[in-house]
C-alpha cells in the first residue's frame, strides 16, 4: 500500500462512479467463526454522502478501467484518452478490509472493464470475492458485476461469494443499445441474468432439502438503465422495469440520468444537465411498482407515455381518476389508503391501526405525518369536506399543487424542482 | 384518585417505581419532576419516589406480559431520548397499558401513544446514524478508537452491532457528550469512562505518537475516494447535509481538511 495505490484508487473510483447502485440491503448475515463483518438486512447502511448527495455504502470501484469495448455512453470506452489503472487483487482486498475495519463502508461493489476476454476478467473479480470470504473471513457485503459474456461456471462460482450480482441493461431498447454499443445486444445482458436467476433458484431448492446448502446471491440481482441517452419514453423504461420485477430474483432497477461524458460522439444527445428531475420521477414510479401495488399501465400508458415532471406519479394517477375520490380514511382498505397522494407506507400503517379505536379526524392525520397539503383533495373523514378533486376539477387541484409555494418564492435561491428525496439505498 | 407531584431520580428504574407508587398510593400525579429540577410554585402534595428495584421489577414484569416486544422496545427507546418533556407521556403510557385492554399501544390517536411512538422513531434514527457515521482510527496497539456526540443516549443500542461486526478487533466506542463508552477487548464489551482532558477525547483525534503507522495513509485513501466518487455535474450540497447533518462532520475523516 503506497501513494501509487492511492492514485490508482482515485482513477478507478472516478471510472466507477456512473454506476448508481449503492445498496447494501437484502441479506442478513451475522458474523461467524471469529471473522469480520456482518450484514444487517433491512435498509442497509449508508456510511457517507458524497458532494453530489449520493449515498456511499460500498467501496464502489473497478478492478481496471481498461476496456476492449467502445460503448458510446461509457466514460471508459477504449477510444477515450483517460488515465488507465489496474489494481492487483491483493491491493483491492487489503483496501476493502482496512476501510471496513474503520467503519467507512459496508463492503465492496466491484466492477471492471473487459480485458482480453470476458472470462479472464470475470475470473479476477471472482478471485477478489473468494479471497475476501475465504482468506480474510469477511462477512460484509459483496456486490459483483457479472461481465457480459462470462461463462456459466464463473457466474456460478461468483454467486457463492457475492451477496448481490448485477448485469446492467444500460439502454432500455435493443435497437438503441446496438446503435450505441455495437459490441452488445440484449442477449449478452439477459444470458448472465439468466445464469444468476437459475443459480438462485437451484440453491433455494437445495436449501429446502439440506438446511446447510450454500446460499447463492442471497440479495438477488439488480440492474441499471441510463435515462436520456437514447430516445425511449418513460413508458418503455417502466414497462421493462415492471417485466424485470416480474422475474423471480430481480430486486432493484436503478435509473441513471445520462451525464454527457462523451460529448464528441454525435450519436448522443447534447445535454447541458443530466435529466435529474426525470430520473427522480422514475424512481418514484419504481417505488409505486414495488411498494404501492401499482401496475405499470396505471402509471404510464400509450396516452401518457411520459411521467409528469411537475407532479409525482401518484398524484398524477389520482388526478386522472377523480371518480375514485374522496376516499374515506376510516373505512377504505389498506390498498386504497396507500393510493392517496400525501400518504405513504408509514402513515398508512398508523391509520389502519389507530382507526380501530376511534374515528380519525384531519387533526389526527396531520399528527401521524400525512401531508395534508396534498391529501386534503382526496380524502374524507366525516368532517366538513374541503374541496375534493371530484367536486372541483383535476385542473384546479393540479394548479394548487404545482404553484410554487410562498416559501420558495421568498428564498428565491432554491428552485422547487431541486431534488431532496432519496433515490434508494 | 388524588393528584400531586412526583419527584423521581430520572432513571428508568425510578420511572417504573413511580408507576408502582401511583398504583399503590392511588395517586395520579399531575407532574413528574426530576430531582434537582425546579418545582412548580403551586405544588401542594409532593411525593418523593424512592427508587426500588424490586418494585420496578414488578412493573417491568407486568409490562412484558401486556406489551408485545416491539412496543416494549419503543417504550425503552423513547426513554433513552432523555427528553424531560417525555417523562409524563411515558408515565401515562405505562399507566394506560395497565388500566386498559391489550392493544392500546397502537392507538395513535392518543397523544401519549403517538409521542412515545414518534420519539422512539427519532431515537432509532439517531442510533442508525451512529452505525452510519462512526469512524474508527487505528491506534498503535491495535485498538480501533471511535468517538461521537449523539443527540440521544443511543450508544447502549449500538454496542451489540459493533461487537458482532468487529468481533476480532479491539475497539472503543465513546459518547463524548455523556462522558462514557464501551471498550471491547475481543471477548465482551465493558462500559468505561475516560478522562476528559485526554487529547483524543477532547479533540476526537488520536495523537500521532499513539496512532498506527498506516492510519494516516488509509485516512488519505478514504478522503481521496470520497472526492473521486462524486459526480461534478450533479453537485447537491443540500441533499448531502440533509442525509448527513453538519453536526456529525466534526468526527468524519472525509469532512476534515
Amino acid at each position: 500500500m503506497t501513494e501509487q495505490t492511492l492514485e490508482k484508487l482515485r482513477i478507478l473510483a472516478e471510472s466507477a462512479k456512473y454506476d448508481v447502485s449503492c445498496s447494501s440491503s437484502g441479506t442478513v448475515r451475522r458474523n461467524s467463526g471469529g471473522g469480520v463483518g456482518n450484514t444487517v438486512g433491512g435498509v442497509g447502511i449508508c456510511h457517507s454522502f458524497a458532494d453530489d448527495g449520493r449515498c456511499i455504502s460500498l467501496l464502489k470501484v473497478m478492478l481496471t478501467n481498461v476496456c476492449m469495448y467502445d460503448c458510446a455512453y461509457c466514460i471508459n470506452r477504449r477510444s477515450n484518452d483517460i488515465p488507465r489503472a489496474t489494481l492487483s487483487v491483493t491491493e483491492l482486498v487489503e483496501l476493502t478490509m482496512e476501510f471496513y475495519r474503520r467503519n467507512y463502508i459496508e463492503g465492496l461493489f466491484l466492477s471492471s472493464g473487459v480485458v482480453r476476454n470476458p472470462d479472464y476478467t470475470m475470473e479476477r473479480l471472482v478471485r477478489v470475492a473468494k479471497d475476501l470470504r475465504t482468506i480474510h473471513r469477511f462477512n460484509g457485503y459483496i456486490h459483483l458485476k457479472s461481465i457480459p459474456g462470462a461463462s456459466r461456471e464463473l457466474v456460478s462460482e461468483a454467486g457463492r461469494y457475492a451477496d448481490r450480482m448485477s448485469v446492467n441493461i444500460e439502454i432500455p431498447n435493443e435497437q438503441s443499445l446496438k446503435y450505441l454499443a455495437p459490441e452488445k445486444d440484449f442477449e449478452s445482458v439477459y444470458r448472465p441474468m439468466g445464469y444468476i436467476r437459475q443459480g438462485v433458484l437451484e440453491s433455494a431448492e437445495d436449501r429446502r432439502k439440506y438446511r446447510k446448502a450454500p446460499r447463492f446471491v442471497p440479495a438477488g440481482q439488480s440492474t441499471q438503465m441510463i435515462v436520456g441517452a437514447s430516445p425511449e419514453r418513460d413508458r418503455d423504461i417502466l414497462r421493462l422495469s415492471s417485466a424485470l420485477y416480474g422475474t423471480p430474483t430481480m430486486r432493484r432497477v436503478y435509473y441513471s440520468g445520462y451525464v454527457a461524458v462523451n460529448t464528441y460522439d454525435t450519436r448522443l444527445p447534447m445535454l447541458k444537465q443530466p435529466p435529474l428531475v426525470r430520473e427522480h420521477r422514475l424512481y418514484q414510479a419504481d417505488w409505486l411498482l414495488r411498494f404501492y401495488n401499482f401496475k405499470v399501465d396505471e402509471i404510464v400508458d400509450d396516452s401518457y407515455p411520459d411521467l409528469d415532471l411537475e407532479l409525482d406519479p401518484k398524484t398524477g394517477w389520482a388526478l386522472r381518476h377523480p371518480e375514485l375520490f374522496p376516499v374515506d380514511v376510516n373505512r377504505a382498505d389498506y390498498e386504497m389508503i396507500l393510493r392517496i397522494p400525501g400518504i405513504g407506507v408509514k402513515s398508512a400503517m398508523l391509520i389502519i391501526n389507530a382507526r380501530r379505536f376511534r374515528r380519525l379526524t384531519s387533526d389526527h392525520l396531520r399528527r401521524m405525518g400525512v401531508v395534508m397539503k396534498r391529501a386534503r383533495y382526496f380524502i374524507t373523514c366525516g368532517e366538513l369536506q374541503s374541496a375534493c378533486v371530484a367536486d372541483v376539477s383535476p385542473e384546479y387541484v393540479r394548479r394548487q399543487l404545482t404553484a410554487p409555494s410562498q416559501r420558495h418564492l421568498r428564498k428565491g435561491a432554491v428552485h422547487p424542482d431541486q431534488l431532496t428525496l432519496d433515490f434508494g439505498s | 384518585m388524588k393528584s400531586g407531584i412526583f419527584v423521581f431520580d430520572g432513571t428508568w428504574e425510578g420511572m417504573l417505581t413511580a408507576v408502582f407508587d401511583a398504583f399503590s398510593m392511588k395517586i395520579q400525579p399531575q407532574e413528574l419532576v426530576r430531582i434537582g429540577a425546579q418545582l412548580p410554585i403551586f405544588a401542594d402534595t409532593i411525593h418523593e419516589v424512592q427508587t426500588d428495584s424490586g418494585h420496578a421489577g414488578r412493573v417491568w414484569k407486568g409490562l412484558t406480559a401486556k406489551l408485545q416486544s416491539e412496543a416494549l422496545a419503543a417504550l425503552t427507546a423513547s426513554f433513552l431520548s432523555e427528553l424531560e418533556e417525555m417523562d409524563m407521556p411515558i408515565f401515562r403510557y405505562i399507566v394506560k397499558v395497565f388500566i386498559s385492554q391489550s392493544g392500546i399501544e397502537r392507538d395513535f390517536t392518543d397523544p401519549d401513544m403517538l409521542s412515545v411512538f414518534s420519539t422512539a422513531r427519532k431515537v432509532r434514527g439517531e442510533k442508525h446514524r451512529v452505525l452510519q457515521f462512526m469512524r474508527f482510527q487505528k491506534a498503535a496497539d491495535g485498538t480501533y478508537f471511535g468517538i461521537m456526540e449523539p443527540l440521544y443516549n443511543v450508544m447502549p443500542l449500538t454496542v451489540a452491532h459493533f461487537a458482532d461486526r468487529f468481533a476480532d478487533q479491539k475497539f472503543i466506542l465513546y459518547d463524548k457528550r455523556r462522558g462514557f463508552g464501551y471498550y471491547y477487548d475481543g471477548d465482551r464489551p465493558v462500559e468505561i469512562t475516560m478522562p476528559e482532558n485526554l487529547s483524543h477525547i477532547s479533540t476526537g483525534k488520536l495523537d500521532s505518537d499513539i496512532m498506527d503507522s498506516d492510519e494516516r495513509l488509509f485516512q488519505q485513501m478514504w478522503k481521496t475516494y470520497f472526492k473521486a466518487i462524486a459526480i461534478k455535474e450533479r453537485m447537491n450540497p443540500r441533499k448531502q447535509r440533509q442525509d448527513m447533518p453538519v453536526r456529525f462532520w466534526k468526527y468524519l475523516v472525509e469532512k476534515q481538511d
